[in-house]
């Protein structure tokens, strides 16, 4: 089976401005119009556009063959996706909170990342796993986790996570174009929080290349998804008391940018890891060994942690448990004073 | 409908009137002969694996019927999502013994390059999809395979098979249901050969048969003795034909026997009767099957030597040559983790190649410190 391409984007030219979910949905439109082995599945993503609207008018659009909605059961949406991707088809699965990923585990651990390698590369899974994830919308522990790191840990998979409105159209589809596994994982916090010019029609961002969400000379931040936002406005107010601080936006978790990730770090000496996962075993620990490794002699200090607590996700003190920006301030001073 | 058991052939091997599909005599032939040689294979495999040749193997030994006779319903171009114990679909689709018996060894001519165990084949021109350990997730895949031709108009039927155990796992009831509410073209075939590993059927389920579970799906449930080729044949025949009309999935339950132990790793001396055993061999497949053929004139003495000593000898020759086949290239290790090699798989495999130059890895005797 081939894609049937058509113009790419369909003639779209120019940008708008658009809040994430609307770039989410602007990419698969967009992939949908050229590529026709593009569908898109999951619960209440037909009629009703999704539980966050991410699939609004693509039902309309392009009718219940390729936009429609599934049983409840996670494990039957990623299972069916897999048989759709090995036989030709590009499925793009939408699991409504990353929280309920877990019935789909086997299938994705043990059947999309392992398809191709166990067959010696005769049967191939290009799909797209789309999920929110993330907390700080009082969603409790069942709508608010991070568990990239479960996905991380995989070989054979990628993992996405953009931090702005044009990222997140651009990195949707590239992942939808790439030939592996994808877990697009989407901060929920920040679906309709801030807008951003995108454009209109073809925009790939490739998966694989970090960004540099603000430059700095003293200490360098890494970062994905909504701490993204978080770090940018801890370097402002760290810039006002003479602190240069460069942020780094991941974007890509697997594959990592590690070219751009060290050297950032060996131009500032300072690193403070931001993410909003567990601390153990988060995938800061993997960016604090993989300096370590790398670059530990031009440190000049340790490299801080600033993660949620090693705690399940809390209802009530989620305020607590979350970095905020006094939390990655507190971080960046520790990288001076210890 | 769900709790009979279909049977064409008695235990003479006599088919009854009316229910012959009456298969050409060639076919019938090709058939038996196919039976022997996986047979065969299986006797090989064990045997090989007992000599410490290879480190593993699984037979299907007393199920060549349930999943030869099920795969001849099929065209060549609809898709099998197979279990672990349906080696005869290779030869009937006729992948070379050569390439098979090289998965055994995972050497360089594996097309799986020894990415796997023994018997987890992947043969692409036979559309025979990647097997892969792990109970029942083929099932759902096959369902979301049926359910992309269905999207895109294709006529092709996809056959998905699992055991008795299968049956217990969630993708039985995910793959059932998503394949029914979309009405995809698939057949589900359940093995019920009596065991998983060490547990009875009778613990996996208490339900009446297998076959029944389809009511609750919505898809007509098939209960067939599974030693019956002939039977087997005809209700599978009836299954693809009405996936291939649009009408949705049929599942069928072949009522087996597991004649061997679970794998080369397990001995089922120790928690099951040889009374029972004795009772199934006497409803061995392929005796029955020779019956029938005895009675049609298709089989004599000479036909059997001709096909057992054939089968032993193309395994022989491809045993041979297997065992001479070097391994895969230690490069190869990382490749197909993904389409390309990611920059920490490029530097690991740099890893490798340098400490394997120094001696220290991979080497007969290594060398401390590096």
């Amino acid at each position: 089976m081939t894609a049937t391409k058509t113009k790419p984007g369909a003639g779209e030219t120019g940008t708008k401005v658009m809040t994430m979910i609307e770039a989410i949905t602007d990419a698969m439109r967009t992939e949908m119009r050229n590529d026709d082995r593009v569908v898109v599945f999951g619960e209440d993503v037909g009629k009703k556009g999704g539980v966050f609207g991410a699939t609004m008018g693509l039902f309309d659009e392009f009718g219940e063959k390729r936009c429609f909605d599934t049983p409840l059961s996670e494990c039957g949406i990623i299972g069916a996706a897999v048989g759709m991707a090995v036989y030709g088809m590009r499925p793009i699965a939408e699991i409504q909170f990353l929280d309920f990923i877990y019935p789909a585990f086997d299938q994705i651990v043990s059947e999309a990342a392992k398809m191709r390698y166990r067959s010696g590369g005769e049967y191939t899974c290009p799909m797209v796993i789309r999920s929110p994830y993330g907390g700080g919308i009082r969603g409790g522990h069942y709508h608010s986790q991070s568990s990239e790191a479960y996905f991380c840990h995989t070989p054979g998979l990628k993992v996405v996570i953009p931090s702005t409105p044009a990222d997140a159209k651009g990195l949707l589809l590239a992942s939808i174009r790439d030939e592996d596994p994808v877990m697009f994982l989407e901060n929920k916090r920040i679906y309709r929080h801030g807008k951003g010019e995108v454009p209109l029609g073809e925009h790939v961002v490739p998966l694989g290349k970090a960004r540099i969400a603000r430059e700095g000379e003293d200490v360098t931040i890494l970062s994905y998804g909504a701490m993204v936002s978080v770090c940018e406005q801890a370097a402002a107010t760290a810039a006002q008391a003479g602190r240069s601080v460069e942020v780094v936006d991941l974007r890509t978790l697997v594959p990592l940018d590690e070219a751009t990730v060290l050297a950032s770090v060996k131009k500032t000496g300072r690193v403070v890891v931001v993410y909003e996962a567990p601390k153990t075993c988060g995938y800061g620990a993997e960016l604090s060994a993989l300096i370590a490794e790398k670059c530990i002699e031009w440190l000049e200090g340790p490299v801080v942690r600033v993660a949620g607590f090693d705690t399940p996700f809390p209802y009530t003190l989620e305020h607590l448990y979350m970095p905020d920006e006094k939390r990655v301030l507190a971080g960046i001073e520790k990288t001076f004073t210890w | 409908m769900s709790l009979e058991l279909l049977t064409i052939l008695d235990k003479d091997g006599k088919a009854q009137k009316g229910k012959d599909p009456n298969l050409p005599a060639a076919e019938l032939q090709k058939l038996y002969r196919l039976m022997v040689t996986t047979r065969a294979l299986d006797d090989r495999g064990l045997a090989l694996q007992r000599q410490g040749r290879i480190g593993f193997y699984l037979q299907s030994t007393g199920q060549e019927a349930s999943h030869l006779g099920a795969a001849y319903a099929l065209k060549d171009s609809d898709w099998l999502f197979p279990a672990y114990r349906q080696p005869g679909i290779l030869l009937l689709r006729q992948v070379p013994i050569d390439k098979i018996i090289c998965e055994w060894f995972g050497n360089s001519g594996d097309t799986s390059k020894g990415r796997q165990m023994p018997v987890h084949y992947s043969f692409r021109q036979a559309n025979f999809v990647s097997i892969s350990s792990p109970i029942g997730t083929q099932l759902t895949q096959a369902a979301g395979a049926g359910m992309a031709a269905r999207i895109r108009g294709d006529d092709t039927v996809f056959m998905t098979f699992c055991g008795d155990g299968g049956t217990s796992s969630n993708d039985f009831h995910t793959g059932l249901n998503f394949a029914a509410v979309y009405k995809a073209p698939v057949v589900f075939i359940c093995e019920n050969n009596g065991w998983a590993i060490s547990v009875p059927s009778n613990k996996q389920t208490c339900s009446e048969s297998m076959a029944i579970k389809a009511d609750a799906y919505g898809m007509p449930g098939i209960r067939v003795d599974g030693n019956d080729l002939l039977a087997v044949y005809r209700a599978c025949k009836e299954a693809v034909d009405r996936a291939r009309r649009g009408e949705g999935p049929t599942l069928i339950e072949t009522v087996t026997y597991r004649m061997a132990s679970h794998s080369s790793s397990d001995d089922a001396a120790r928690y099951r009767d040889a009374k029972e055993y004795e009772a199934w061999k006497k409803k061995d497949p392929i005796a029955r099957f020779q019956q029938y053929l005895k009675g049609k004139k298709l089989w004599n003495e000479a036909f059997e030597k001709e096909c057992v000593e054939a089968a032993k000898a193309a395994i022989g020759a491809a045993v041979t040559a297997a065992e001479a086949m070097a391994n895969p290239g230690p490069e190869t290790l990382f490749d197909d983790v993904y389409m390309n090699l990611t920059p920490q798989l490029k530097e690991q495999r740099q890893e490798l190649h340098d400490l394997m130059a120094k001696g220290g890895v991979g080497a007969e005797v290594g060398h401390f410190p590096l």
